[in-house]
Order: C-alpha cells, then sequence, then structure tokens
C-alpha cells in the first residue's frame, strides 16, 4: 500500500513532495513552513538573483540564460534561452507572460512552487523581464487554484512594497509591472497562443500558426515571451551560481533538475525534483530514494512518462535515461513531469477511455479533427467498455486517429511482436496538439493490449437485411 | 444600473486599469462579479461590457467558454470530485458514487437546500495526493468517503472544514465564488506605469543603447 502522508520523508505542509536525498535547486525552501513568506525568502537568499542580474547588462543575464541551456519545463522543452532571442528587433512593447495554466492530466508541480515559494518566481519573472526589457508581465495563474491566488498575491504586494517590483527596482532605472492574472477552468489555455486569447478576454483558442511562436506576434499583437512557471523559478539559481555551475547537475542536453510528480500505483506518490539523465524510470519507481516499487509488490503493467498527451511507457522502457532525446527517440517525452503508473489490476481500455475523455472535454472546437475526432473516439471507447463495441471499432478508433494525426503514431518498441520505436512528435491536422494527444492512448492501448479490446468486443450475430414478417410475428 | 456594489466597482476600475488594454480584465471582473453574486447575471455582464469597452454578447461569448463561470445559481458550495487517471486508479468512481448518494444529487445538479453543487472535475493538479475533491476550490487530498462525510457535516452544521483540507487554512469557508479571500494592490506611487502598446514606442528607458 501507500506510505501514508505523515511517513517516509513527505514534508506535510507542501502536500506530496518528498525532501529525498539529491540537489534541489527550486525546492530548497519546501521543508520551511513558512516559505512563501517574503521574510523566509528574504533569510534563505532570495532576491539575490535579481541583484546580481541588475549588476550586470539586460544582453549578458541573457546570456547567461542561454550559456545555462534551460529547457522550457511546460512540455515542449525548448530552450528558454533561444526563445527570449525571437521578439523581432526593433518591435516594442514586448510583454512576458508566467504560464502557471498547470492543467495536463497527472502534472502536480507549479501548483507546489507557486503555493510554497511564490517570491521565486516573482524573482524569476523579473530577471527575465530585465533580461528582455520588458516593462510588464502578468502571472496568469489557473483559476482553480485559489490557494495559489493567494499567496501570489500577497507575494506581489511584499514586493511591491519592499522595491522588487514597480518604479526604481532596488534603486536602479529599472522598472516594472507584474500583474496576477485568473484563469476560469480550460485546459487548452495553457497552450501558449490560447493563454494569449484568454489574456485578451477572449475564449481561449489556440492561433492559426504560422507564426509558430508568439514571441514574433503575441499579445496585442507584440512580441511575448510565454513560460512556464518552473522554468521561471530555475532563474535566481542561475544567476546566483552561475550557467556552468547549473549545467553542473544533470547531462549535457538536459541539464538541471526537474521536477516529476509520479502518480498512481505507486508506494511513494509523491513531487520530486530530480537531476535530469542520471536517474532512470526503474530508479524513479522502485529506488528506495524514490517510490519505493509498485503497491502490493505487484507487477507494472504500463506507465505514463510525461502527461496525458504522452504515449504509454511499459516494463520494457523501465531503463530508460529521464533525458528528452532518449525519450522521444523511445517513441514518447518527459512533457510536463507528469508520472503515471499503472500496476497489473489496471484495465488498459478503461485507462485509455478516462484519458480520452480528458481531451474530448477539454478540445476547444477550432477544429473539426479534433472537435469531431476527440468525442467519437469517447464514444466507441465507451461502448467498447459498455460490452456493445463492434468488431470493427478498433479500427475505426486508429482510423480517427489517423484523421487527427497522420502517418504513423508515435509509440514505444513492443519486442516479442517484433514492433520498433516510432520516435516522438506524432504529426497534426490540427492547430494544436491537443488532437493528437488524444491519439496517445489509444495507439498506446491498442498496439499492446488488443486482446482487452477484443474480448470486450461481443460479437453478435449480424442483424438480417430483411425479416420475415410472418415469422416475426408467429 | 450598475450591478456591482461600490467596492466592487472601485476594485473593478482598479483592475481593468492594470491591463494596457481594457478587455484583458474581462475574465477577472467575471470572477469578480461571480464572488459577488455567486453567478454570473445578466446586469452583471452588462456593466462588465462597459468597463471593459465590450459588449455584453462578447462577455457572454468568452465567459461561457469557461467552465468555471456559471450562468445560473449553483449552491453555496461547489463540490468538484477529479475523476481524471490519476484519482481513477485510486478509487475516484467509488468517491463520486458515494457523493452521488451522500448528497442524493446527480452530476452537474444541486442540493434540494441550495447547500451544495457537484460536479465531476477534470485534473486539479493534485495527481500524488489522489483521490482529491476540492470545495469552493480549496483541495481535500488523500480523500476517503469518511473525509467527506466529515467535511459536509462541518458545512452543514455551518463550520469551516478548512482545517481537514490540505493547506493547513484555520480560516473560514468563503461561498462559492470567492476564489483568493486577499487581491492583489498595486500602489499608485510604487506602479511603473501602464501604457496601451500604441502608446510604446521604442524600448523602456532604462535600457542601455544598442539592445
Amino acid at each position: 500500500m501507500r506510505e501514508s502522508s505523515l511517513q517516509g520523508g513527505y514534508v506535510e505542509h507542501a502536500p506530496g513532495f518528498v525532501d529525498n536525498e539529491g540537489p534541489k535547486l527550486i525546492t530548497s525552501r519546501f521543508k520551511h513552513t513558512d516559505s512563501f513568506t517574503l521574510e523566509k525568502y528574504l533569510s534563505t537568499g532570495g532576491y539575490e538573483g535579481l541583484r546580481s542580474a541588475l549588476d550586470r547588462s539586460p544582453t549578458q543575464v541573457h546570456d547567461e540564460v542561454r550559456e545555462a541551456s534551460l529547457l522550457g519545463r511546460g512540455g515542449a522543452g525548448f530552450p528558454a534561452g533561444i526563445k527570449w532571442g525571437f521578439p523581432p528587433e526593433g518591435v516594442w512593447p514586448r510583454y512576458l507572460v508566467a504560464n502557471g495554466d498547470e492543467s495536463e492530466i497527472g502534472t502536480y508541480k507549479d501548483r507546489l512552487l507557486m503555493e510554497r515559494d511564490p517570491h521565486q518566481l516573482i524573482e524569476g519573472v523579473l530577471i527575465a523581464c530585465y533580461a528582455l526589457g520588458l516593462s510588464q508581465a502578468f502571472l496568469y495563474v489557473r483559476g482553480e487554484m485559489a490557494l495559489a491566488q493567494e499567496r501570489i498575491a500577497i507575494a506581489l504586494d511584499e514586493a511591491y512594497k519592499a522595491g522588487y517590483i514597480g518604479k526604481n527596482v532596488l534603486g536602479t532605472k529599472f522598472s516594472v509591472d507584474v500583474v496576477m492574472h485568473w484563469g476560469a477552468g480550460s485546459y487548452i489555455v495553457g497552450e501558449e497562443t490560447a493563454l494569449i486569447e484568454s489574456l485578451e478576454g477572449k475564449r481561449g483558442m489556440p492561433r492559426l500558426k504560422p507564426p509558430y511562436f508568439p514571441a514574433a506576434i503575441g499579445l496585442y499583437g507584440k512580441p511575448t515571451i510565454v513560460n512556464n512557471v518552473e522554468t521561471l523559478c530555475n532563474l535566481p539559481w542561475i544567476l546566483n551560481n552561475g550557467a556552468s555551475a547549473y549545467k553542473g547537475f544533470g547531462s549535457e542536453s538536459s541539464p538541471g533538475t526537474r521536477m516529476f510528480a509520479i502518480s498512481g500505483h505507486v508506494k511513494r506518490p509523491g513531487v520530486y525534483e530530480v537531476e535530469h539523465g542520471v536517474t532512470t524510470f526503474r530508479e524513479l519507481f522502485y529506488g528506495d530514494n524514490f517510490c519505493r516499487g509498485i503497491r502490493d509488490d505487484n507487477e507494472l503493467k504500463m506507465f505514463i512518462p510525461g502527461g496525458g498527451s504522452a504515449p504509454w511507457f511499459f516494463q520494457e522502457q523501465l531503463d530508460l535515461p529521464l533525458e528528452a532525446s532518449a525519450v522521444g527517440a523511445a517513441g514518447s517525452m518527459l512533457g510536463s513531469g507528469a508520472m503515471v503508473v499503472m500496476d497489473e489490476t489496471t484495465d488498459a481500455v478503461k485507462a485509455c477511455l478516462n484519458v480520452v475523455r480528458f481531451f474530448a472535454r477539454e478540445s476547444c472546437g477550432k477544429c473539426s479533427p479534433c472537435r469531431e475526432g476527440t468525442s467519437w473516439e469517447e464514444k466507441i471507447l465507451q461502448r467498447i467498455l459498455d460490452g456493445e463495441g463492434r468488431p470493427s471499432d478498433i479500427d475505426l478508433l486508429l482510423d480517427i486517429g489517423d484523421n487527427i494525426s497522420p502517418g504513423p503514431y508515435p509509440a514505444a518498441s513492443f519486442s516479442d511482436e517484433g514492433l520498433d520505436a516510432v520516435p516522438f512528435p506524432p504529426r497534426q491536422t490540427t492547430i494544436c496538439p491537443l488532437g493528437p494527444s488524444s491519439v496517445a492512448p489509444i495507439v498506446s492501448a491498442v498496439r499492446r493490449f488488443r486482446n482487452e479490446f477484443e474480448s470486450l468486443i461481443t460479437r453478435r450475430d449480424p442483424i438480417p437485411l430483411s425479416l420475415n414478417v410472418e415469422e416475426v410475428v408467429t | 444600473m450598475s450591478f456591482f456594489n461600490e467596492e466592487n466597482e472601485e476594485m473593478a476600475k482598479e483592475i481593468v486599469g492594470r491591463y494596457p488594454i481594457a478587455r484583458s480584465a474581462l475574465i477577472p471582473l467575471l470572477h469578480l462579479a461571480q464572488e459577488q453574486e455567486g453567478w454570473i447575471t445578466k446586469p452583471a455582464m452588462e456593466q462588465i461590457a462597459e468597463l471593459t469597452d465590450t459588449t455584453s454578447v462578447e462577455v457572454l461569448g468568452t465567459g461561457t467558454f469557461y467552465e468555471m463561470f456559471k450562468f445560473h445559481s449553483v449552491g453555496r458550495y461547489l463540490i468538484k470530485v477529479c475523476t481524471n487517471i490519476s484519482c481513477q486508479l485510486l478509487g475516484a468512481d467509488e468517491l463520486l458514487e458515494h457523493v452521488k448518494t451522500a448528497l442524493e444529487v446527480e452530476e452537474g445538479s444541486t442540493t434540494e437546500d441550495g447547500l451544495f453543487t457537484f460536479e465531476e472535475a477534470e485534473c486539479v493538479a493534485a495527481c500524488t495526493e489522489a483521490p482529491c475533491f476540492t470545495v469552493n476550490y480549496r483541495y481535500f487530498h488523500r480523500a476517503t468517503k469518511e473525509l467527506f462525510d466529515e467535511v459536509v457535516v462541518d458545512l452543514r452544521a455551518g463550520e469551516s472544514p478548512l482545517s481537514k483540507g490540505s493547506a493547513d487554512d484555520k480560516g473560514v469557508m468563503p461561498e462559492h465564488g470567492t476564489l483568493s479571500r486577499v487581491r492583489q494592490q498595486i500602489p499608485k506611487s510604487r506602479c511603473a506605469g501602464i501604457k496601451h502598446p500604441e502608446e510604446i514606442k521604442g524600448p523602456p528607458n532604462w535600457i542601455e543603447e544598442g539592445f
């Protein structure tokens, strides 16, 4: 069974966080009960990164972040320093939006960062604003996260009063406003162009691409950088300790640490700060420093390695390193750092329907392959599960998936069947990746557990084309 | 006719002033309206339209995209049970059935006494602490049927169940509509100055040459 929340290294006031062994770059304050106050923040090195940034030119700060190869932590894993270089020259104003709309299935890290250490996020935002030459930033917090909103509102007030935000930050010429903004319940708003639409007071539907990055045309048509909360939270550490120290953690292609939320059928589910690349899935799920094995010592059946949008992995993939490139080549992604572990008692069709239903409900309705496709997928899976599936339903599911995401869909290797991995990412006929994400659980489950689908599908006698009325009546 | 009370109208204007373009305040003002009334009424949408330089149809159009906004009255407490994969794996379906039986309501409806509205939630970012439910967006982790029952008993008795929640909160459970119980205040003397994007032609004056 699971360890109770009072044992096993859990930090009680930071629910789910495990203060285990290993470097803590962005969760170092979680162990303090008052980690969200300005007082505690300052007494633990807070706002030193900002001071260090203000001692340099904005270009030097940008160079430091580029040198650190800080990868975006929202899902796509794009290097933040390179993204920052995208705004076209001479176009002003520019904006920064911190994406705190965490809602990918299985993901639980940004909420903790916002609730437990709001000043760290604010400092990250300020460093980014300075490096980018911005006068205004928005903190977009998911609507459902009332506590995070309270903590951030108080932290912003404290930081304004203490002179870290506003006119003439810390007595320099640097001036910037940071405004907290609310979401109101929509998964797709986590997509950066949808986030911008929402921030403009509109329905949160992703914008047509190109331009691929709102860094070219974003909020109010101006260059806008959208960074994930966790990405920004790394900046104070990088400015304090330097890019080369940062690269001392993790692997060459993915430096630093990442927060992983591991949920489902493990003994010690939790949020762990983990060094990139040096551990494997096996160590995370079974290691004593991490999840300590599958509940009741059951067998692992499958796991989602990077949020609901990620194709599933199986026992065969347990020894992969936690590194974006290795996981991508193996057919999935580390995405938002959310792992969902499922043991042998799990019904693959039911799990598949659960994930698909999420995407069907959250589809914004803009692109027809996704709007129609996801709800078809849901209905077909539901009828299979209800014992009313038709023999053609499995192929129909794959065919709908192919309309949303044409060609071979990313999948893990399956050596028993001689199937090789199909590398990530999928192709898409839609504007954003939501629709293609709904195909991930289907292809994953059908490829591996086709027999489970088949055994649920009742093979009734076909209905006769013409009925003999006399026979029926008598 | 104005919908917002005096204090909230003041707040609404202040919120609008934080954005380079007024329409950006549309969602925050819908939240403010919901905080005042518990749901979004027609007069609320009309005043929000005035304040954000839009029409009430545009306010409705934006508002209906987001599931947190309610366009009909709901219970004083909105109970949401997460049924996504991490919670389902650890018993969310049983919890959901229990809630339906205990409150005698179907998903999406309100108890006869007007106290509780019950909905399924999409993943609320508490996956390691599954299963999870929220009451007016306050989290209850590692939920059991017993915990749920205790929370309902507290609410029916007019007591705050927040101390049983995940945040070690000694406060009072706010009514539906109130999210953050505190609001950001930007002191005028500290504000760097928020301008319409078209008024800004070049980089900020603190940037050195050649940026």
